[in-house]
């Protein structure tokens, strides 16, 4: 008895110490570079530092009286909002409508469905600099329609305030349809064959399918794209800054780029953070808060 | 019944079709189609009008510059860091696939916790990190973030995957007096392969990619990567275009390689990816 136990105690232990060696690695790095640096995000929040000089000023919750009365950053904020709406309407049903296509389709369309990718495979530097030329008055796209429609061409679709940032959503939304797309069509491709026989024999089109089958027992995968695309059209960063820097005059300005400038253009580095700071806090919020609207009324 | 029926539904499929083949083709042929043209040629010619003659002096010009550096910069980087992640992915994901402990959840769920946490937030300290030790404006800088931050997603895949390995195995290897060590390095991780192998594959077209810690880690020319090689390019050839669409087309051929060779593992690892919300 007593000798058993002390061999599944032995037993404990040493499992206790093998995860122990194996699970140091990970938080290594989870520490050093995700845990640690959001509190010292935080830390530096209640700095005055220029990023170069030794001495920081504490200075405090100055930065954060700041940035409440910031306009620029609701701004930002409000553009974000933006982007999430538009992204959310505009994405998710044209990548569902190109989903079922393909799905219906099958093979024979498997050479569409390599072109219809081929955005998710650039970097987004490169297809912002891509749309930059494509916008470009004098040589791009949109011009050269234009002129082919009997217009005058020259149109300087991110020079203007208003248009400005709708060019980029529809560039944003060029980049990440694809991905939905895919994640749709791996959410129809999992439906049971037999419910779509059985559809089909009772004389249903495919239309029908579509609304009364299908999307309904898709549920689950469109939930977690407009989560996804809300979390990733609040953090949105590298695009935007490589086709407009925040401009013209902040028509573009998101929460990340106005936080990267405030860090490393103008070196306002304890500014920087608190703008980063609340980034996290507004992120992490909304994508909670939205999870569990979303999760709750499921159950209801 | 076999008579083939064309129905309205089946006319404005095929429309939408063509259409998002323009929409997402057209871009990509002027990519490339301008990558072939020469400069005063794109002035003169018109956008959508293919190029006079296959004219490779922008490829050439580009291979001749620059290029090759930062591209082996790309290929350290992403190397070094995906052996890291590769590595560190798989011994984290063995205990808490296989193995019984308090702390497996909670630890875990930090992990999963991780996954959502955005980089911006962590931009500045990390900058001020690297420059403390050392490693500001060298490519071997972006190696810790990069691992850090692809770590989690990977751990979170491989470790539903190593949970699907059946526990028999690994049982009999303890039976044949295997210890926990032994029965990671000679069963479970060679049972992992398939899914390593989409952790690869998916990490690197992330790293590949990756915009961000390389703009803030890097500023010199000689420890640029290959996405942000396109800004020295733009502030060298501004009014050369046909120029820096041959870089973005140069850019582009590994990932659409990787897509070719890999295109079910890639689609797999961004589905298991997509949790990340």
């Amino acid at each position: 008895m007593n000798a058993t136990r002390s061999l599944a105690n032995n037993k404990k232990r040493s499992t206790a110490i093998v995860a122990t060696v194996f699970l140091i690695p990970v938080f290594f790095f989870i520490t050093v570079f995700i845990i640690y640096p959001i509190a010292d995000s935080f830390w530096l929040s209640l700095h005055q530092w220029n990023g170069i000089s030794s001495d920081r000023n504490f200075i405090g919750l100055e930065n954060w009286k700041v940035l409440i009365t910031d306009n620029v950053f609701y701004k930002a904020f409000f553009n974000n909002i933006i982007i999430v709406i538009l992204s959310i309407i505009v994405q998710l049903p044209i990548a569902m409508a190109i989903a079922f296509l393909l799905d219906t389709g099958g093979k024979r369309l498997n050479i569409l469905k390599m072109v219809y990718f081929l955005p998710m495979l650039m970097s987004s530097v490169a297809v912002g600099f891509l749309f930059r030329y494509a916008y470009d008055p004098q040589f791009g796209i949109i011009s050269a329609i234009d002129t082919m429609l009997g217009g005058e061409g020259m149109i300087d679709l991110l020079g203007n305030t208003t248009y400005a940032i709708y060019a980029v959503i529809a560039v944003i939304c060029w980049q990440f349809i694809p991905f939905y797309m895919v994640y749709f069509l791996a959410g129809l491709s999992s439906i049971p064959v037999e419910l779509y026989e059985a559809a089909i024999i009772d004389g249903a089109t495919r239309g029908q399918y579509f609304w009364k089958i299908a999307l309904p027992s898709m549920k689950g995968t469109i939930k977690s794209a407009v989560v996804l695309s809300l979390v990733g059209s609040l953090k949105y960063f590298d695009l935007i800054y490589v086709m407009t820097q925040g401009g013209p005059n902040g028509a573009t300005e998101l929460m990340a780029t106005y936080m990267y400038k405030n860090a490393f253009q103008t070196m306002k580095m304890g500014y920087g953070s608190t703008i980063a700071f609340a980034m996290f806090v507004v992120i992490t919020t909304i994508a909670l808060v939205t999870l569990k609207a979303i999760n709750g009324k499921e159950e209801a | 019944m076999k008579k083939k029926r064309i129905t309205i539904g089946k006319i404005i499929a095929g429309i939408l079709a063509l259409i998002w083949f323009l929409v997402t083709g057209g871009p990509f042929y002027f990519m490339v189609a301008s990558a072939f043209k020469e400069q005063f040629e794109l002035l003169t010619a018109g956008v959508f009008s293919m190029p006079k003659g296959l004219y490779i002096d922008n490829f050439k010009e580009v291979i001749e510059s620059n290029f090759p550096h930062y591209l082996l910069n790309s290929i350290v980087v992403v190397s070094i860091s995906l052996v890291l992640i590769l590595l560190t992915a798989s011994f984290a994901s063995y205990p808490f696939s296989r193995f019984r402990f308090k702390l497996n959840t909670p630890l875990f769920a930090v992990v999963v916790a991780a996954m959502a946490v955005p980089i911006h937030v962590t931009l500045l300290p990390v900058f001020e990190l690297t420059q403390k030790i050392g490693l500001y404006d060298s490519i071997f800088g972006l190696v810790g973030p990069y691992t850090a931050f692809n770590l989690p997603i990977s751990v979170f895949i491989l470790t539903s995957f190593m949970a699907e390995i059946p526990k028999e195995l690994e049982e009999s290897a303890e039976i044949d007096g295997c210890g926990k060590f032994r029965t990671f390095f000679n069963v479970i991780l060679p049972l992992s392969k398939p899914g390593l192998a989409t952790l690869a594959i998916y990490n690197s077209v992330n790293m590949w990619n990756e915009f961000s810690f390389a703009l803030v880690l890097t500023q010199s020319p000689e420890s640029r990567t290959l996405p942000l090689s396109i800004w020295e390019y733009q502030g060298q050839y501004t009014a050369n275009i046909p120029l820096i669409m041959a870089v973005l087309t140069f850019c582009a051929i590994p990932m659409i390689a990787a897509f070719a060779i890999g295109q079910d593992k890639l689609i797999k690892g961004m589905m298991a990816g997509a949790v990340k919300g």
